[in-house]
């Protein structure tokens, strides 16, 4: 059985150390100013983007094949359905 | 073929022996039939309470049964057939034994995260029995709604950790089956090249994977709403007791799927076998799987019709739910397509085979009644839903597991069974069956309420009836089981294609030794390709 190892410089990691701790202070920021409907899309898309460098980056996401990125998207497109299923009940009610 | 040592006298690892090389062992064929034996004891103990539920029903008023002790005995059969049985029962028990010999390789990926989903599985079920003695089991239903598995003083919160647990066991089969088809499959078997059974169980794996996160993290929220209070599904605290239905049967509804799926595959098997024809329209029944899958996972709302949702999401869901029938359809077809003009040979694993593709046609039809948005609100909450989940569940994957026990059983064991009493015991099960599921539906139909330990006067007729098919299904069940066992005390002395199969586990010894292969597997271009098979040894050895 192969197992491949792959290193990241810790420059790239201190940069997404420091990506992710300010997204953090964004999404505290964005909390205390009122954009009426887009509070929940931004407060998703900035969670969205932290989670996305840490599966590319930390998870090594983006040494893996082609198997194994496309059953990730795959998952987050379905979970995606999923939620946007609810809201053809909650947003008709 | 040169006599080799079984997987019963090769303890892995080697310097285990006697009950610590079972409990130790890091083999998927010992750690598929540690799951054997625990989800038999696990489906006899829920036989014995669904048997006891229906003599309470058999007759007018209190019986054998208080109404406190109904609910939670209904709720225990529950919980014990889903998690316990049905769900892991053929990929935990058949899936782990054939799934690596299927794609001529030795073991699962990661054969210590196999264990560990035993143990898990293990620990689930002691959780569920410890409940049973705090407070008393609880009397919600396996689906633990809320708002009553919040305000219910029975003890909720240790029968939805016990789920919990037994949601990360599944969810790390799952895992483990989907690396190991990836990374661990011949070089020279295609994605098409892969036997049917081992398809569904990686269809099966994915929603496992996908959909199980869901239900594990809903019941967290139900132990939180109970420890804490915190009002997720409280309307009065700004929740919503519907978002709970939703996120529940996200889960439980590619549940079934995740149950049926793994039974279709077993009958892909069989038919082709004793038929001696390749199956008809392989890749339509791989593709209706991955369907199955993916449409199975987006229709959860059709439980939902009469909770309160808007119209909406109804009409969306029912026309899903319309959808989904047809890849199964597609299955039945096929199977059926396959017997046709077929060189028929009758044995116990395909005569139950027939009665599931009876059995499950039944059910996913009555599944279409409930299905349509304007019938399911006439037999909601009635004992038609039982009849019809009992059909799909008992009747589908129930029956797919016996006809995977006597189809298997030889190759697992290396003996074989008596046909005579394998025989009486399937016409048993199937005619009890019929017998105690077929009134559930009228009696719904007239509006019996599920769930309830008493009933009205003009319902009595109906349950009596249903209580004696009840009767002869579990004679049936205790002799499938009995005869099964007692084969085991026969000399193992069973060739290594008793039934003219042509997978991989037929090219092997009975049992297989420790790594599987003795020789490196030969892969078949067409994995169901019977020019090669000229004789039946199954007439020969037949109730040896």
């Amino acid at each position: 059985m192969e197992t491949e190892s792959h290193i990241v410089a810790y420059k790239t990691l201190g940069l997404v150390l420091g990506a992710l701790l300010v997204l953090t202070a964004v999404t505290v920021g964005a909390s205390y100013i009122d954009l009426g409907w887009m509070n929940v899309w931004i407060a998703l898309m900035i969670a969205s983007t932290k989670a996305g460098l840490v599966l590319v980056v930390f998870m090594h996401m983006k040494f893996e094949g082609r198997a194994v990125v496309w059953s990730f998207v795959s998952t987050v497109l379905f979970l995606a359905i999923m939620i946007g299923f609810i809201f053809w009940d909650v947003a008709f009610r | 073929m040169e006599v080799v040592k079984s997987f019963f006298e090769t303890p892995e690892p080697a310097r285990f022996t006697g009950i610590w090389s079972w409990l130790f062992t890091l083999d998927h064929k010992r750690i598929g039939l540690m799951y054997l034996y625990a989800i038999m004891f696990w489906f006899l103990v829920a036989v014995l309470l669904g048997g006891i539920l229906r003599l309470e029903l058999m007759f007018p008023g209190e019986t054998v049964l208080s109404a406190d002790l109904y609910n939670s005995a209904f709720t225990l059969h529950g919980v014990i057939m889903i998690f316990l049985f049905i769900i892991p029962a053929l990929p935990a028990v058949f899936g782990n034994f054939f799934l690596p010999i299927h794609i001529g390789t030795d073991d699962v990926y990661f054969p210590k995260l196999n264990l560990l989903s035993w143990y898990l599985y293990m620990a689930g079920g002691v959780v569920a029995i410890f409940s049973l003695f705090s407070d008393g089991f609880a009397d919600t239903g396996w689906t633990f709604y809320v708002p009553f598995s919040i305000s219910t003083n029975t003890n909720v919160s240790t029968a939805v950790f016990a789920a919990f647990i037994l949601g990360f066991s599944s969810m790390l089969t799952g895992l483990n089956f989907i690396t190991t088809v990836h990374k661990m499959r011949d070089k020279a078997m295609g994605w098409l090249q892969i036997p049917l059974f081992t398809w569904s169980l990686y269809a099966t794996a994915w929603v496992q994977l996908l959909a199980t996160p869901v239900v594990t993290i809903t019941l967290v929220l139900v132990m939180m709403e109970r420890f804490f209070n915190v009002g997720l599904f409280d309307p009065a605290r700004g929740g919503d007791p519907i978002l709970y239905q939703h996120l529940f049967w996200m889960y439980s509804h590619p549940a079934v799927y995740i149950m049926i799926l793994p039974g279709m595959g077993v009958i892909s098997e069989i038919i082709p076998v004793f038929a001696r024809k390749s199956i008809f329209g392989y890749k339509a029944i791989v593709a209706s799987s991955l369907a199955i899958a993916i449409a199975g996972s987006l229709v959860w709302a059709h439980h939902m019709y009469t909770s309160g949702m808007s119209d909406t999401a109804v009409f969306v869901f029912s026309l899903l739910t319309f959808v989904v029938a047809i890849p199964s359809a597609i299955k039945v077809f096929s199977w059926v397509a396959t017997l046709y003009k077929g060189a028929i040979q009758m044995t116990p694993p395909l005569f139950l085979s027939l009665c599931f593709i009876y059995l499950f046609s039944v059910g996913g039809l009555t599944g279409l009644v409930l299905g349509a948005a304007g019938a399911n609100i006439h037999v909601h909450d009635t004992h038609f839903v039982v009849a019809h989940f009992h059909f799909t569940m008992f009747g589908g994957t129930g029956f797919a597991f016996f006809a995977a026990l006597h189809y298997w059983w030889p190759k697992m064991f290396g003996r074989m069974y008596d046909f005579t009493k394998a025989y009486i015991a399937a016409i048993l099960v199937t005619g009890g069956f019929m017998f105690h599921y077929v009134p559930m539906f009228i009696l719904g139909l007239q509006g019996m309420p599920r769930r309830y330990y008493d009933y009205l006067p003009q319902y009595a007729g109906g349950n009596f009836f249903a209580g004696f098919g009840a009767l002869f299904m579990i004679l049936g069940i205790g002799l499938m089981m009995a005869n099964l066992f007692a084969s085991l005390r026969k000399k193992r002395d069973m060739e290594s294609n008793p039934w003219g199969g042509v997978t991989l586990e037929w090219t092997i010894p009975s049992p297989p030794p420790l790594h599987n292969f003795v020789q490196k597997p030969k892969i078949m271009v067409y994995p169901y390709d019977f020019s090669g098979i000229v004789d039946t040894p199954a007439n020969k050895s037949e109730g040896a």
